[in-house]
């Protein structure tokens, strides 16, 4: 079982990779929205990344209202 | 020099903006690029009509049709819900409802024919296939599908059900509880889940789709086209029936106040996903 550190650090090293920003750039609070400036349809890429990623169903549903890392974290270890 | 001829009676008429077609080899390849995600609006739909006419000369000479997205965040985002709100703002509401059922007979026409048409057919599909696109590729007999697809039903966020006959296709291909699931939801689900359910053939690695969808295409060169027609029409019936109380009970939906509220409210919407209500 991941811990919840180790699940926001996956998440912060795929969202970098995907929208070649440098990790660095990112922490567990940012609003991804905003310091990866996607828009609705790469909200979707990373929604499936972290799906395939984490092997997990995430209902857009139940991330509507969710903007940062640490939040999105934690809908995902509810799932694993 | 059957194949030849093929190819000449192709090029004839090869498309325009939102799409545009190729055969080589008697395999047929549909290419959408319409940015930004082949969004199915009114050219959208008189570029597959000519598509669809063609296609009625040429498809017992040809084995295999492709379908595919030449555009980046995916393979189709679905009906031109811009073009469907500004234009219901300049009509009054019987000129609207009359636009929309003209517009759905035209796209059922398109699509039952590919739905039925003689030769395998297979959507290639990545990223965004909502709505009226997972329609179109729920037409194909096979979906091959990018580890990135994602398919949607959003519909009701809009106050409508699926109108390019997506509920009969889904419910004769997997049955009524994934219907339910997908369209009461409104939620996405990637390929993954997509081939769980059944829904998809093969789900392959990133930008890989098409190449796969090639080759697949190459295998059905090797069986007998007759018995390939004869094995589709057999297994693959088309639901008109209820295609056509498709149309009615979007047309029912469609002249209620919600829709323009819900067709305003994406329109003018900068959320992160405005597919959700």
């Amino acid at each position: 079982m991941k811990t919840a550190d180790q699940t926001v650090d996956e998440i912060l090293n795929l969202a970098a990779a995907h929208f070649k920003v440098p990790k660095e750039k990112l922490s567990p609070d940012d609003d991804f929205f905003k310091t990866l400036a996607i828009d609705s349809l790469q909200t979707l890429d990373l929604l499936t990344k972290l799906e395939n990623h984490f092997h997990v169903e995430l209902p857009d549903y139940e991330l509507q209202g969710v903007s940062d890392f640490r939040t999105l974290a934690e809908k995902i270890q509810a799932r694993l | 020099m059957r194949e030849a001829k093929c190819e000449t009676e192709l090029a004839s008429g090869r498309g325009g903006s939102a799409l545009s077609w190729t055969v080589a080899d008697g395999v047929i390849e549909l290419a959408l690029h319409r940015a930004p995600c082949n969004e199915l609006g009114s050219e959208s739909l008189e570029e597959f009509e000519q598509f669809v006419t063609a296609l009625g000369r040429v498809q017992e000479k040809t084995h295999a049709l492709i379908i595919f997205s030449e555009m980046k965040p995916g393979f189709c985002a679905g009906a031109d819900l811009r073009e469907l709100y500004h234009r219901s703002q300049v009509m009054d509401k019987a000129e609207a409802a009359k636009g929309v059922r003209d517009f759905l007979e035209r796209i059922h026409r398109v699509l039952n024919l590919l739905d039925a048409a003689p030769l395998t057919t297979i959507a290639a599909v990545h990223g965004v296939t909502f709505g009226g696109g997972f329609e179109l590729a729920l037409t194909c007999d096979l979906i091959i599908a990018d580890k990135m697809a994602r398919f949607c039903f959003p519909e009701l966020r809009l106050g409508l059900i699926p109108g390019f006959g997506g509920i009969p296709r889904l419910k004769r291909d997997l049955g009524n509880a994934v219907v339910r699931d997908l369209l009461l939801t409104g939620r996405s689900f990637n390929a993954t889940k997509a081939q769980q359910i059944g829904l998809v053939s093969q789900v392959v690695g990133e930008g890989e789709a098409l190449r796969v969808a090639r080759a697949t295409a190459a295998q059905f060169k090797k069986f007998d086209h007759a018995t390939a027609v004869a094995a589709k029409r057999f297994i693959k019936p088309i639901p008109y029936e209820e295609l056509r109380r498709e149309i009615d009970l979007f047309c029912e939906l469609f002249a209620r106040p919600a829709v323009e509220a819900g067709l305003r409210k994406f329109v003018e919407s900068t959320e992160a996903q405005p597919y959700l209500p």
